[in-house]
């Protein structure tokens, strides 16, 4: 075992300093405030910590953990259980391919396959230059536009080999890229950390356009006039009385189901999350 | 039967997601009006709409709310799960990022009803600009009066707080959810006490999906029976439909429930030219899938589980033909040990070992008796598991080999895979060969 | 196993009991009961691994499905979908369960969540410590199949990692049941280790950046943590982790979990266990001693739910080497030419005798037989100063003692049986600690306060300390804050206000029902705080008890080995009192009170007395050493009674070896009140302490009828008829010292021994010794910024007597003008290197020259012996 005099708490204590250390502290205290319980906060200050180191750090963990007065233990308990969480510095792009099954099947393999050859870079891995980190993603719920692409957690939709390694020759070169979906341009790592810590940048605004996939039933039902059954008067000062759709509308629908009768039996309060 | 836009309807404004855009399409109308109502009135309104939770389990959400033990002076929550992650399900993150607003005066009313003055939002931490839409929103809705202090003067208080996790697809499961917000592992809770008793900070706490939520202004606005007259009897309402896959017109699709997939891929503009559906999953990966024989099967809770599926998430993965079932049900069977949280053993063993034998089946590796080792270890897994994880994660396993069995021991009996994966890409490419990726269990992070 | 977690004697209340079926038995068991606890009442064996009696369910590893029925509102009753974990639900009317059993379903579940487990276990049983003995190869035999059916690529880590110098873990047989962290956090408060990673990664440990993968791991070495309250660094350099973490092993229920000390020595099978009591508190916590031909290999906490429940100290557990250490004395030594030689036990005996009643002559024999005696020893002791040597010049107190303690001793403590219960500090409302700092001088009490914070009584902790210590934080206590030497102000405070002016701090608990106030041995350097914590005692109804540090004080205070008191808290100057005693036994029992150990010793140096005979003491432990070497260096005439060679046995004249408790039987008093008997563990030829004195009397023509345990515990009874109805010594309150005049760079010292030191009673375990804190001075911040010392900074503490340079911790909430030193740690001796006690003024400067730093490492000088 050591057994030099070690200085105290040389292990325990973050080493964050000055004007970091201040600005930390401020962030951290005004996201414990959110919440009932500071301890809520742990996920943003972990998030903020990547914004400041580009990936969770020792001294991020400690931080944490003298923030809340927990162990740091405790700590890397949360920060190694999350995948957004990053044990190595990240690069200033998270390209992320989702490989689940219907983006993969549908060219999702491909363009990792594609991007990974490209960069010379594996799952997870850092391209030399610091610029990406490549990623096999899980499905980020816009299966609609397969195969999907994210750069920093913006959508890049309706991918290909060839626009991918384009999107990471650019993202290599430092040029602004524009996600399908989301803000005008890509932010890098650390901003999108501090976002995603709580700390608006303001860009909400932004816009990059709604995708047809998302208007595709609304579209159609423009085309053909269809609607849903006129409600009663939404205006508050007239009680609301009901409605019935318009002939045609489903409100006229009998109930067709065989199983109608038979109510979802075995669901228990608390199934309603998946 | 015909689509019946209701979150949909203002998507295709401009600015949709602004609030000056939803009120001049009504919005917060509900409010007002809630606002004027009893609680307990509004609970009833839920119940009698019939709504029940888009989140997949389909609970009634009144009837939830309903759970709730009468206020004992301290705090209750709301929590809304915005983690929509399970495979296929994408209907959550364009509303939010296209109309906020329909969650937050749904969160609003919900609140309210429930006697909560704060309220969650927990969304994924993986959709940045989703985020930024949803603090904005919240941020709008607090300058606007509707949210904050003496809400619309009716002396109401009401603070929203956006939560955005970090990636973890058990965030979905309520318990979890919570463990989550509360700073911890997101690992499942044992229940009882159901968070209704005990939830965030052990208080009351009512957990619902944000299309449930969503869902709620407009039947305050326009009434429990104007939302019951849409849909079957048992299965009320309106959903969004999700389609993906290999679909002319993927995207979102609101109609009532009870719509059936034959329907909707008319208006989808079919399978994809010059190919046939193979599968689908009516709800989600974690739903077992269907074929072709149950494009008539009504979408609706009772239909669906009749059928022997379950209408889960309403998210309609279209399969052609050139798919090759195992290397579909591999890669969500991948997904699932990647997410297991490792606090059950069967989850956490069983999903790793699936994902093995998987593997080598797909790989060429199989070995006769895979099929029945397979079968075998999804039944040991199946309602043994701690949370519904492992339940879902058998669905796609044992569904599939009952309809395609043949097709996996062509896997075995031919030591690989028929199909050419190029072709059910979307665009021409030549595979690279490379070795299936690093196994379970090895490596941090590689989830192949 | 304990089944309950929550009886406590005091508990009697008539239970409501539920009917239910399990595998066809009707069974009725108190409402509340768990599947799992049920099954094992009725004698049905479901097997499990992250179940444990004393942690909260948590329904993880699934091993316990069982299949449950249950009848609905119609009373139909009806299966539940799903098996269920018995070790979650709890009973209710009319259930059926079937288990393993009577149930194909529940057998095929038990066996499919067993394969699993085994599936990326390394099953390698044949080298595993815990081979023999693990719930895993047990349950796999009994609930497994014969065979695997996986042949795929097995989960493996790089093994062990030492999650500290003692606790050693191997990922790969780990089941993540939890128990561990679990226990750590519920039990323990101490979450130095928590599931790390997710699903087939999970694993336990601590914030290791290197098992952890974290960028920066090459320069990483070992774990980096921030335990929670004050703690530092364990002497080992890494972050302190637990003094409890030895129970994280025993209740591991595979062998993901060893002992540094243990692994690889032995198989279980090959072991004999002994129950017996632990040595070294007060508390007298049931262990379990396991040895192998003549040698002990571990020990393990026994089952005792009205104690220690079902754990014990890393002290306790770990620290038992000392009695086989290389200088145990085997035969009597007697001093010739100036040096000892080894002598018969006749001769020794001989010249022992002659040389004590030669000092009797000359002034008298002082009698010091230390803290860490047997009731039995105690006995003899007593009897054997008083009939032997005709004195009442004894004092167990091997420590800072005072009058006002021997008086409030014999006052409220001795001849009071049992008083304050574990259990009722479980049910207390409220506790007052004073003068105690219960983690590091009574592990296990701070453990049953803990659970008493946190269970339905909710108990409200004070301490009154000069800083609000770990122990105090995961009680999440209150503190009120006091100098050393300023304790009885609060106690005064509180007797007139339980919320007193301006203090901010409500301790109206104090009042309600079952209250209780725990006073520590260090309260003798308090002048007047016994007497206030009387005084407070009987303003608010708070019961009052007694917490010394070591395990024979208590039976020291029952058996009169004190200058004032005879056995059953008889005082001395009462006539009646000494006829019961000499008709107890049989001689006469001297009337004039005698001198306390300060007296003795000082009696010694001005020769007013011709000799002494010493037990169990190391002169180190007293407030001077010097003075008190100085002192037996004067003696005419010194006789040692010890297990190893000591300060003393260096300076007597003759040194006769006695037995250390695993080699005899005997009993301790623990600070209830409890008598808690042990057998010998081990043969031996050692003589215990009465035994000795019963021969050593019989040479000065007096039978001590002691002779043999029977022998003893007769003699002992004989006291014991009928308890003392006499007055009792009154509580004089010490006079109040002047608050200190603190000046320049001067502070107030305050000390106490930690649990883990450089006790001698710890010699020998390198392991353990690793795990002790590093020491260091506290400081509040405005005391440390007075003396331009910065938080981490080395300090010099001095006297005119030495110096002691240790880093200084900033610590919040700390009282100004204090400086807190742990007193026996090593390279931080307080009474050795500085003659200095608590309360006493210390100089207070930053640290100069390297040349000085007394290195933080296990020095060989020892002291606290551990020797009866």
């Amino acid at each position: 075992m050591t057994s030099q005099v070690e200085p105290v708490e040389a292990k325990t204590r973050t080493r964050y300093e000055g004007e970091t250390l201040a600005a930390l502290t401020a962030d951290a205290t005004a996201i414990m405030e959110r919440y009932p319980d500071p301890r809520s906060g742990l996920l943003p200050m972990l998030h903020l910590v990547q914004s400041v180191d580009g990936y969770v750090s020792r001294d991020g963990i400690l931080f944490c953990a003298e923030m809340l007065g927990i162990t740091a233990a405790e700590v890397s308990a949360v920060a190694t259980f999350y995948t957004q969480y990053k044990r190595h510095p990240n690069g200033t792009y998270t390209v992320g391919v989702c490989t689940n099954t219907l983006c993969a099947v549908m060219g999702g393999d491909a363009i990792f396959d594609e991007l990974s050859d490209h960069l010379g870079v594996g799952h997870d891995e850092t391209t030399d230059d610091g610029a990406i980190t490549l990623e096999r993603v899980e499905c980020n719920a816009a299966c609609d536009y397969a195969p999907v692409v994210m750069v920093n957690w913006e959508f890049f939709d309706n991918q290909t080999p060839e626009t991918a390694t384009a999107l990471a020759d650019k993202l290599r070169l430092g040029e602004d890229v524009a996600p399908t979906r989301g803000a005008r341009s890509v932010c890098s790592f650390k901003q999108m950390s501090r976002v995603l810590a709580g700390f608006s940048d303001g860009r909400a605004d932004e816009d990059a356009g709604t995708g047809e996939p998302t208007l595709a039933g609304l579209r159609i039902a423009r085309e053909r006039g269809w609607t849903a059954p006129e409600g009663a008067s939404a205006s508050p000062d007239e009680p609301g009385e009901t409605i019935t759709g318009e002939p045609g509308s489903s409100a006229a629908r009998k109930p067709t189901t065989p199983a109608d009768t038979e109510v979802g039996k075995d669901k228990k309060p608390g199934e309603d999350a998946k | 039967m015909t689509l019946t836009p209701v979150l949909t309807d203002t998507w295709d404004k401009d600015r949709s997601w602004r609030l000056a855009t939803y009120e001049r399409a009504g919005g917060y109308a509900g409010l007002k009006k809630a606002l004027k109502t009893e609680p307990a009135e509004l609970v009833q309104a839920v119940k009698d709409s019939g709504l029940r939770g888009r989140g997949g389990a389909g609970f009634p959400t009144g009837m939830k709310w309903g759970f709730l033990p009468p206020p004992d002076g301290g705090p209750r929550y709301l929590v809304v799960n915005a983690d929509e992650s399970e495979p296929g399900t994408c209907k959550d993150i364009p509303l939010m990022l296209a109309s906020p607003q329909h969650l937050i005066e749904g969160v609003a009313i919900t609140s309210y009803a429930i006697g909560c003055d704060h309220a969650f939002i927990y969304v994924r931490g993986e959709v940045l600009h989703v985020y930024r839409r949803l603090l904005n929103a919240v941020e709008e809705a607090y300058r606007a009066g509707y949210l904050g202090k003496n809400i619309q003067g009716s002396g109401y208080d009401l603070d929203v707080t956006v939560h955005a996790g970090a990636g973890a697809y058990i965030c979905g499961e309520e318990t979890a959810l919570l463990d989550s917000l509360e700073g911890l592992r997101g690992q499942p809770r044992l229940k009882p006490p159901f968070p209704a008793v005990a939830g965030l900070y052990a208080r009351p706490t009512v957990v619902n999906n944000v299309e449930s939520i969503a869902s709620v202004p407009a039947i305050v606005a326009k009434g429990a029976d104007w939302f019951s007259s849409m849909g079957t009897e048992k299965s009320q309402g309106h959903g969004l439909f999700s389609l993906s896959g290999h679909v002319t017109k993927p995207g979102q699709y609101e109609a009532p429930l009870g719509i059936t997939l034959r329907e909707l891929l008319d208006l989808a503009g079919g399978v994809r030219a010059g190919h046939e559906l193979k599968f689908w999953t009516p709800g989600g990966s974690s739903t077992p899938i269907f074929t072709a024989e149950h494009l008539d099967v009504p979408l609706d809770y009772e239909s669906v589980g009749a059928a022997g599926s379950m209408l889960g998430t309403r998210a309609l993965q279209i399969f052609d033909e050139t798919v090759c079932v195992v290397r579909a049900t591999s890669r969500w069977t991948d997904f699932y040990a990647h997410e297991s949280c490792g606090k059950c053993t069967p989850c956490r063993e069983g999903t790793y070992w699936l994902k093995q034998v998987l593997h080598r089946i797909e790989s060429g590796d199989g070995q006769d008796g895979d099929l029945e080792l397979l079968l075998d270890l999804c039944d040991n897994i199946l309602g043994r598991a701690f949370c519904a994880l492992g339940d879902g994660a058998v669905s796609p396993i044992t569904s599939s080999i009952k309809l395609f069995r043949e097709e996996y021991q062509a896997h075995i009996d031919g030591h690989g895979c028929p199909f050419d994966p190029s072709a059910s890409a979307l665009f021409p490419y030549t595979p690279k060969t490379r070795t299936p990726g690093t196994l379970a269990g090895a490596g941090a992070g590689g989830h192949r | 196993m304990t089944v309950t977690t929550n009886k406590t004697e005091a508990e009697a209340a008539p239970v409501e009991l539920v009917t239910f079926t399990i595998d066809g038995t009707e069974v009725s068991v108190p409402k509340g009961t768990l599947i799992i606890r049920a099954a094992e009442q009725v004698g049905i064996q479901i097997p499990r691994f992250c179940d444990h009696p004393l942690l909260a369910p948590a329904g993880a590893c699934r091993q316990c499905l069982v299949e449950v029925s249950m009848p609905d509102r119609e009373g139909n009753v009806r299966p539940m979908p799903k098996p269920q974990a018995s070790c979650t639900m709890t009973v209710a009317p009319g259930m059926i369960v079937k288990t393993q059993h009577t149930s194909a379903v529940a057998d095929k579940a038990q066996q499919g969540v067993m394969e699993l487990l085994l599936m990326n276990h390394p099953l390698d049983c044949p080298v595993c410590d815990k081979g023999g003995e693990c719930p895993l190869q047990n349950q796999a035999m009994s609930n497994g199949r014969a065979d695997t059916r996986f042949v795929d690529v097995k989960r493996t880590f790089p093994k062990p990692i030492a999650l500290s110098t003692q606790i050693l873990l191997d990922r790969e047989r780990c089941v993540l049941c939890q128990r561990c962290t679990r226990f750590s956090e519920e039990i323990a408060g101490d979450a130095f280790i928590a599931l790390q990673d997710r699903g087939a990664h999970q694993q336990i440990g601590r914030f290791d950046e290197d098992v952890l993968g974290f960028a920066g791991a090459e320069s990483s070495t070992g774990p980096v943590d921030r335990p929670v309250g004050e703690a530092t660094t364990d002497t080992s350099g890494r972050p302190f982790s637990s003094y409890y973490s030895g129970n994280t092993v025993q209740i591991c229920p595979v062998g993901a979990l060893t002992g540094a000390g243990y692994r690889f020595r032995s198989r279980p099978f090959d072991l004999v266990s002994t129950e017996s009591i632990a040595e070294h508190d007060s508390c007298g916590s049931a262990i379990r001693i396991d040895h192998r031909r003549g040698q002990v290999l571990r020990r393990l906490s026994g089952e005792d739910p009205v104690v220690n429940e079902e754990w014990i100290t890393d002290k306790d557990r770990f620290a038992f080497t000392w009695q086989t250490a290389a200088d145990r004395i085997t035969t009597p030594l007697v001093r010739e030419g100036g040096t000892l030689r080894p002598a018969s036990w006749v001769e020794a005996l001989e010249i022992a005798a002659a040389g004590l009643a030669k000092a009797r002559q000359a002034g008298g024999v002082g009698v010091l037989p230390g803290g860490r005696l047997t009731v039995e020893d105690a006995f003899a002791w007593s009897r054997f100063a008083r009939t032997a040597l005709g004195t009442n010049d004894v004092d167990q107190r091997a420590r800072v003692h005072s009058a006002e303690e021997a008086a409030f001793l014999a006052h409220v403590v001795a001849g009071s049986g049992v008083g304050v219960t574990f259990g009722d500090l479980e049910q207390a409302p409220a506790v007052l600690l004073v003068g105690l700092e219960a983690e590091e001088e009574a592990g296990i009490t701070f453990l049953r306060l803990r659970k008493g914070t946190l269970g339905t009584a909710k108990t409200k902790v004070f301490s009154v300390a000069p800083y609000a210590t770990r122990g105090l934080t995961r009680m999440d206590g209150t503190l009120l804050p006091a100098a050393p030497g300023t304790e009885a102000e609060w106690l005064t405070s509180l007797t007139t206000s339980l919320a007193p002016e301006g203090s901010g701090i409500d301790t109206g608990a104090l009042a309600q029902p079952g209250a209780v106030i725990l006073v520590g041995e260090r309260l003798a350097g308090s002048p007047g705080a016994y007497a206030a914590a009387v005084g407070l005692a009987e303003a608010t109804g708070a019961r009052l008890a007694w917490i010394p540090r070591r395990a024979g004080e208590r039976g020291g205070v029952e058996a009169g080995l004190l200058p004032e008191l005879l056995p059953g808290g008889r005082p001395v100057a009462d006539a009646a009192a000494r006829a019961q005693i000499e008709e107890a036994w049989g001689g006469n029992v001297p009337e004039t009170p005698g001198r306390d150990t300060a007296g003795i010793l000082a009696a010694l140096t001005d020769g007013a007395l011709g000799g002494a005979i010493v037990g169990g003491v190391e002169l180190a432990d007293l407030p001077d050493p010097a003075a008190a070497r100085a002192a037996l260096d004067a003696a005419g005439f010194v006789v040692s009674l010890e297990v190893r060679a000591s300060e003393v046995t260096e300076r007597a004249d003759v040194v006769l070896p006695v037995a250390p408790p695993v080699e005899r039987a005997g009993s301790y008093w623990n600070w209830e009140g409890r008598v808690r008997s042990f057998g010998a563990a081990l043969e031996s030829s050692a003589l215990p302490d009465h035994r000795v004195l019963h021969v050593l009397a019989q040479h000065l023509g007096v039978d001590l009828q002691a002779a043999s345990p029977t022998e003893a515990h007769l003699s002992i009874a004989m006291t014991q008829r009928g308890t003392w109805s006499g007055d009792r010594l009154q509580v004089r309150a010490g006079a109040p010292a002047a608050p200190p005049q603190v000046g320049a760079g001067q502070a107030v010292l305050a000390t106490w021994r930690l649990q883990l030191d450089v006790g001698r009673g710890q010699d020998g375990e390198q392991f353990l010794a690793g795990t002790a804190k590093q020491p260091v001075a506290r400081l509040s911040a405005a005391t440390a910024a007075g003396f331009g010392v910065a938080d981490g900074d080395r300090v010099t503490v001095s006297t005119q007597r030495g110096a002691i340079g240790v880093p200084a911790v900033v610590t919040d909430g700390m009282v100004d003008g204090v400086v807190w030193l742990p007193l026996n740690s090593a390279g931080c001796r307080v009474h050795e290197t500085l003659g200095a006690a608590a309360g006493d003024l210390v100089t207070v400067a930053p640290h100069v020259s390297e040349t000085q730093v007394t290195p933080v490492t296990r020095t060989s000088d020892n002291s606290e012996g551990k020797a009866l």
